[in-house]
């Protein structure tokens, strides 16, 4: 019990906090833009796959992300093409691009690499220390000796939220999700920024799947993605549609993980303990509805010939 | 399939051979359309409702677990009484399961649905785990596995040495109810009524929280029948990898049938025959079975977007006109 909230335990908070902060942050640019993305699971688990499948055929993890991201990105495309243009439900396409990648991805790995799995040499995206800031004690392993994807999430929060509160583009995005109608006649492209919404979600869930694959491994499972799109969706809502609220909600859900994977050695069941994350954002989604307001139009077809 | 280098007519030929090629394959076809059927009834029903629960996988799990408690640890009745409480357990764990957090959350928080039910899919399955893995309800060795049911809880079979067992019946009494509390009871009305518009429902006088919480209850106790026939009339026992992701299957099987009961039947059937079929043609063609998903997904993605193929139509005729 000694180290429960130890380093280690933090280490953790960060590493499982990750995926779902990367993703959670795609998902805030395309509900501000007014589309539900329940997708993102599925774009986690093909940027996952492809990033190994890159990472391997091309013998270098950086080449392996940007495969991971472009795939993830190009079924993003495919999910906002059926849901801006052609008025899909929303939730019901975000299920079909779910059950597609579940099947393609199972389907490739067993057609490329067998029932063996990933190959145990694919290159590995790497933990990068800071020189002077790692040895700080407590900090210093928890901030400054981490996978690249890590700062790459630092970076990307501060840069999210300027984007979204500070620039002109950024206004547009939060006027289309809150009143489409309005935007048009203001003379913005509705359909253009809700298509750059998705893909900017499209480009941070294949952040975070490539996390997952090569990021802190380096191999991909059947579903490893394992409901974490659906936690990012959770941790968005709950952080009240901004970038930083879903970083910190993405966290609280890491921290849970942490415990739970800490308090295996402990006695306490290990399958009890791992309910934990999921009943976290049950939890989460229940206390904090009716506090936070989504996005007006957020999931609504846009359809230039209604006015409200 | 042509993409991934399979020739399709063979592997066609053997998907539909293998779903009903023989007597013996037709059964086993209708043995896996069983616990689809009873899903995506369950999934129509709140469907109808304007709810999405697409957690049918969770209360199926949820009903597996309770029924095959009932069916080992009691012991002493008669065949036909334990089979009913067995069966009524599953019923009540799987509207436990989908009403008790996800409906009253939904009702009086506004929690979405979708997430919550998604979320208790997960608990449940941790939750097997824990039961099987050297918890509780582990038979005695080594192997995650449930004690068998007792001989009094087996639903009967009705091909021998098939899977297919009397929840056929079960089911096809199941698309009654769905069909008769849908179109035909008051309480059925005002489901439709929230899932058609649920401020005009408020409007007029009914409930919309009550009816929430019962819809979804509903839905999940349809799932977790479900997965008791899975355990009374097919496997009689509980393990690991037990549903085979029929929960999930339900979504687009009731999608499919555009959430009418007895549609549900038929969109069931199809998809027990591409499962049943899939594994033969992996056996005989060569051809993964996960295609099957891929297959499933393309599927969603037109119902959803369905004017996608109005468009292609479109286009396709005005390229005609064109060359023309």
């Amino acid at each position: 019990m000694g180290d429960f909230l130890g380093v280690q335990t933090w280490v953790g908070t960060i590493s499982w906090g990750a995926p779902i902060a990367l993703a959670a942050l795609g998902g805030t640019f395309s509900e501000r833009t007014g589309v539900v993305n329940i997708a993102m699971e599925g774009l986690m688990l093909i940027s996952a796959f492809f990033s190994v499948l890159g990472a391997w055929a091309l013998h270098n993890a950086w080449l392996g992300l940007g495969v991971g991201v472009v795939s993830a990105m190009l079924f993003a495309l495919l999910f906002a093409w059926g849901a801006i243009r052609f008025k899909a439900d929303q939730i019901i396409l975000g299920m079909a691009i779910n059950t597609l990648a579940m099947g393609l991805t199972g389907y490739l790995l067993n057609t490329i690499f067998g029932y063996g799995g990933t190959p145990v040499n694919t290159p590995q995206l790497p933990t990068v220390s800071i020189p002077l800031l790692a040895s700080i004690p407590w900090l210093g392993p928890v901030l400054f000796r981490q996978n690249v994807l890590i700062y790459a999430l630092f970076i990307l929060l501060v840069l999210s939220h300027f984007l979204l509160f500070h620039t002109r583009l950024g206004l547009r995005m939060r006027a289309v999700g809150e009143h489409p109608q309005a935007a048009d006649a203001a003379g913005i492209n509705v359909y253009r920024i809700r298509y750059l919404g998705v893909l900017l979600s499209g480009f941070f869930s294949g952040l975070a799947g490539a996390y997952l694959s090569i990021g802190a491994l380096n191999s991909f499972n059947v579903n490893m993605s394992n409901g974490r799109g659906y936690i990012a969706l959770a941790a968005m809502i709950f952080g009240g549609w901004t970038p930083l609220g879903a970083f910190g909600a993405s966290m609280l859900f890491g921290f849970a993980s942490s415990i739970a994977f800490n308090l295996q050695g402990l006695g306490i069941p290990k399958d009890l303990v791992l309910m934990l994350p999921y009943v976290a954002t049950i939890v989460a989604l229940a206390g904090v509805v009716g506090r936070t307001t989504a996005p007006a139009a957020d999931g609504v077809p846009y359809d230039p010939s209604e006015s409200s | 399939m042509v993409l991934s280098g399979y020739s399709p007519l063979p592997a066609y030929a053997a998907l539909f051979v293998g779903a009903f090629g023989t007597p013996f394959n037709i059964a086993t076809t209708l043995a896996h359309s069983v616990p689809l059927m009873l899903t995506g009834l369950g999934v129509a029903i709140a469907f109808r409702s304007g709810l999405f629960n697409i957690g049918a996988e969770g209360q199926f799990w949820a009903g597996s677990i309770a029924t095959t408690w009932v069916g080992y640890a009691v012991g002493g009745l008669p065949p036909v009484l334990h089979v009913t409480l067995a069966l009524l357990a599953g019923a009540a764990a799987g509207a436990v399961w989908a009403a008790l957090i996800p409906g009253l959350l939904k009702a009086y928080t506004g929690a979405h649905e979708v997430i919550t039910t998604m979320m208790m899919t997960y608990v449940a399955i941790q939750l097997s785990h824990f039961l099987l893995e050297g918890g509780p309800m582990q038979a005695p060795g080594y192997t995650p596995v449930s004690p068998d049911i007792r001989p009094s809880a087996f639903l009967p079979l009705l091909v021998p040495r098939t899977q297919l067992s009397a929840g056929l019946f079960i089911a096809l009494g199941a698309a009654v109810i769905a069909w008769l509390i849908l179109e035909r009871t008051t309480l059925g009305y005002r489901m439709r009524a929230v899932g058609f518009n649920a401020r005009a429902a408020a409007y007029a006088g009914i409930d919309v929280a009550a009816t929430t919480v019962l819809a979804l209850g509903l839905s999940g106790a349809f799932a977790g029948v479900a997965g008791a026939v899975e355990v009374l009339g097919v496997n009689h026992r509980l393990y690991d990898s037990f549903t085979a992701g029929y929960g999930f299957t339900a979504i687009v099987v009731a999608l499919l049938a555009k959430n009418d009961p007895w549609a549900t039947l038929g969109a069931a059937l199809l998809f027990g025959a591409l499962s049943t079929g899939a594994s033969y043609m992996q056996l005989s063609a060569g051809v993964p079975s996960q295609l099957v998903d891929v297959v499933q997904g393309i599927i969603i993605f037109f119902i959803a977007a369905d004017a996608i193929i109005a468009w292609l139509l479109r286009r396709s005729r005005n390229r005609k006109e064109v060359a023309a």
